[in-house]
């Protein structure tokens, strides 16, 4: 059995470590490490409430207006008034451009690179992965970077800028739209709705929302171009839906909060679906380099211990009923019952591939929302609330980010905030072991994974890695 | 004859004690995109924790060899803040795959660069993670808040013999790092083109209030009273834009946007200490009715006369207009006898 310490992992949001134990050209067992530590929730106390709307987005650079919806979630909340209905479609609207963006940053920055890479020279599909996807030249770069930025013309109209927007607040948006700025957002929506439907389907959002089986997107897939069918490709050479297996159970806080209900509901799924009791959340400090024990959120307390004993990372481990969850837009649409995704993971569990053709599929669903909630706004009705906000109480914001449950636990006394605890959705994916020695999702999907002789970062580790999309500056914070 | 082009810059992207918005902000150049005006500019990606296809050993590699000065280091960014905590050690961030402190790593390749470059105010002065008793003993590159010193100190010149570059921002807008690394390919920044912040002047000797759209409310002191009213954000809300250096009001964010347009308040964070400012972020603090924070070139007394002035001339459509979410009462339609 060798070990091996991989570091610096990029092509992650922040810093990561993974260190694996392998054995007969397999993973045998993997510890995952959050190496920066910066203190949000020693931060936090002392303040005014409304403050968190500033600091919170700076947890995290492509989470921020989830962060920011949570921090809003919570402080509304505390005070209870909903938002009016325009407050609550710029909502939608701003958080769905954030987590759409992010997920286009993820398969085409992030993940996909990585088929580029020159081992795989040999394989039928390389030269077409190689002119696409390599990372920084790739033919694919030119068309989603300027895609992305147009599509984050949507910020500027909405949201003032991005990242680190503090438009969005426990009443709603601080932008009013008039019917030049609804006009100019449509146009925004349709030109994003042209770059995916031109490079990454090769075909309309709405035929790719309907694939509803393995069948009919297998039948889908055969000759047709774009980048969702060349990773279908490359993902049955490889197996990729025999790749990166954790426990196959998924949580989602639910998203898209619209006038009429979550687009996508909150849930836990364990076989079946349940319904989410936020009150059997625990973090689990027992292998962070942090001190006390494992304490519901509402209670919960930060205390850094660097020279704890036995302890591997900065993050604390999350526990729903004392179980391991994924998270993330596999989570949601498992949660959700999309027939495909359920598909899949009845077939062959969460692996590489269910997790990024999730997304992808996400991408899809959201985008005809996003169009319908902003022909739903009514230039001249009221687009926040500004009641005052209680000087006591607790209360906690549970929203979806692109990466799965985001999670603000808040307590304030005498008008300032006496508590502050936050739970991403990577401090789930990629928690470490508990107090009974179980290891967090990303620690368990990488046991069995292949790796090749004379292979420095296997590349197969790296695809599980990826596949979940970490965000570690969320992680810990 | 063309003279043969110059070899291209090396660069080196760090991240530290920050949220990497810094980056994520930069993929949103336009015009043309990111990788194309690096590639213009004559820079080199060398190597980006975000973007680059190395990882691990291959990572390590590349910072080694700039370590060791076997690849020229022309421009080291750092992005976040420099975590000096617990005691002194730099363990709240150890980078990956090394053992060692990030301190460590940013100290020493700083002394092999060309020049330096604090990406974002967390890297430039230390930002968010020094708020709340600053747990981590986060500080700047060459600040620590508006003190001179930081990790490498008041002294520290680069190669190039000038001090760390501070592209301050939360988040930097694209085009102030670009232009930036621009200027410095060009070789056209200079210590006179920087601020006494060390900022480049190009970006920071402009006032966030340049170029607001609400400037007419300002004019007649038309006051917002609450978020997504349509009045000057300074008497209530908190806005900053009349002391805070940036241009974000000439140069748009995301197409059209700035935190003006977007409705709330310019929190100045593109200067030291925004962090803290002792009141409520989005709560402007008085004395007498009076904000504290005015315009910094502006004396007093001929700022409050002003205001009275103007408010009492205010039409009604501005006051009316400043308290609500969409225009109430719209500008007049009549005769101006203009041609």
């Amino acid at each position: 059995m060798t070990q091996r310490i991989l570091g610096p992992f990029n092509r992650v949001e922040g810093d990561l470590e993974v260190s694996l134990e392998i054995d007969g050209g397999r993973v045998c067992s993997a510890r995952v490490n959050s190496p920066l530590y910066r203190g949000f929730e020693e931060i936090l106390p002392g303040k005014a409430p409304a403050d968190a709307l500033v600091i919170v987005p700076r947890i995290c650079g492509i989470c921020s207006v989830s962060q920011s919806n949570a921090a809003a979630a919570a402080l509304r909340r505390l005070g209870g008034h909903e938002p009016p209905p325009n407050g609550r479609l710029a909502t939608c609207l701003i958080t769905a451009c954030e987590n759409l963006a992010d997920h286009l940053t993820h398969f085409y920055l992030f993940f996909m690179p990585d088929f580029a890479r020159p081992q795989y020279r040999g394989r039928p599909w390389f030269a077409r992965a190689e002119a696409r996807f390599r990372a920084q030249t790739g033919t694919a770069m030119g068309a989603a970077l300027p895609a992305r930025a147009q599509f984050m013309h949507l910020m500027g109209i909405m949201a003032g800028k991005w990242p680190h927007t503090l438009a969005l607040g426990p009443g709603g948006s601080s932008r009013s739209l008039a019917t030049a700025e609804v006009l100019r957002l449509i146009t925004v929506l349709r030109d994003f709705r042209g770059f995916l439907e031109s490079h990454t389907f090769g075909d309309t959002l709405e035929s790719v929302s309907a694939l509803t089986d393995l069948a009919a997107l297998e039948r889908w897939r055969q000759g047709r171009g774009g980048d969702l069918a060349c990773l279908l490709d490359i993902a049955e050479d490889l197996g990729l839906e025999r790749l990166g297996r954790a426990e196959d159970r998924f949580l989602s806080f639910g998203a898209y909060r619209t006038p009429d209900g979550h687009l996508f509901p909150s849930g836990v799924w364990d076989c079946v679906p349940h319904a989410l009791d936020s009150q059997l959340i625990t973090e689990d400090p027992s292998h962070a380099w942090m001190a006390g024990d494992a304490l519901v959120p509402a209670h919960g307390l930060t205390q850094p211990a660097p020279d704890k004993p036995g302890a591997y990372t900065w993050c604390k481990a999350p526990r729903y009923d004392g179980l391991v969850m994924e998270t993330g837009a596999l989570a949601r649409q498992m949660v959700a019952g999309h027939p495909l995704v359920r598909e899949l993971v009845a077939t062959s569990g969460g692996s590489v591939l269910a997790r990024v053709l999730a997304r992808l599929l996400e991408l899809a669903i959201v985008v005809p929302e996003m169009e319908r909630w902003a022909q739903a706004i009514r230039p001249g009705e009221p687009w926040c609330r500004s009641d005052p906000l209680p000087q006591e109480g607790s209360a906690a914001g549970l929203v979806e980010a692109a990466r799965g449950a985001l999670g603000h636990w808040l307590r304030v006394d005498r008008g300032r905030i006496a508590s502050y605890q936050i739970v991403a959705p990577t401090t789930w994916n990629f928690s470490p072991r508990d107090r009974q020695g179980i290891p967090g999702p990303l620690e368990q999907a990488l046991v069995g994974t292949p790796v090749e002789e004379g292979e420095g970062t296997p590349v197969a580790v790296q695809h599980v890695v990826r596949s979940f999309d970490p965000c570690m500056v969320c992680t810990v914070h | 004859m063309n003279a043969r082009p110059a070899p291209p810059l090396n660069l080196l992207w760090l991240q530290s004690g920050g949220c990497g918005g810094c980056t994520l902000s930069l993929l949103n150049a336009e015009q043309p995109h990111l990788y194309l005006r690096l590639a213009q500019a004559g820079i080199r990606l060398l190597w980006h924790p975000s973007l680059s296809e190395e990882t691990g050993e291959a990572a390590l590699t590349q910072l080694q060899a700039c370590h060791q000065g076997r690849e020229p280091l022309d421009i080291l960014c750092v992005e976040g803040s420099l975590l000096t905590g617990p005691h002194g050690t730099g363990r709240f961030h150890v980078l990956s795959g090394t053992g060692r402190p990030m301190i460590d790593w940013v100290r020493e390749l700083a002394a092999r660069a060309r020049h330096v470059i604090a990406v974002g105010t967390c890297a430039a002065f230390g930002g968010v993670p020094t708020a709340g008793g600053n747990p981590t003993g986060a500080v700047g590159l060459q600040y620590d808040g508006d003190q001179p010193g930081g990790l490498l100190g008041q002294d520290f010149r680069s190669e190039a013999g000038l001090p760390v570059i501070n592209v301050a921002g939360c988040p930097t807008h694209p085009e102030w790092v670009l232009d930036t690394l621009l200027a410095l390919a060009l070789d056209r920044l200079g210590a006179p083109d920087l601020d006494p912040l060390n900022r480049p002047r190009f970006y920071a000797d402009h006032l966030v209030h340049h170029g607001c759209p609400r400037n007419e409310y300002y004019e007649f002191k038309a006051s917002a009273e609450r978020p997504s009213d349509q009045g000057c954000l300074m008497e209530n809300l908190g806005c900053k834009g009349t002391q805070a250096h940036a241009d974000c009001n000439t140069r748009l964010w995301n197409g059209s946007g700035s935190c003006l347009r977007g409705g709330y308040a310019c929190v100045s964070c593109t200067e030291p200490r925004f962090e803290e400012p002792g009141h409520p972020f989005a709560e402007t603090p008085k004395i007498a009715g009076i904000p504290i924070g005015l315009p910094s070139d502006m004396p007093r007394a001929w700022f409050v006369a002003l205001a009275a002035l103007s408010k009492s001339a205010t039409p009604r459509r501005v006051r009316d207009n400043a308290v609500a979410d969409h225009p109430v009462v719209t500008p007049a339609v009549r005769k101006t006898g203009l041609k």
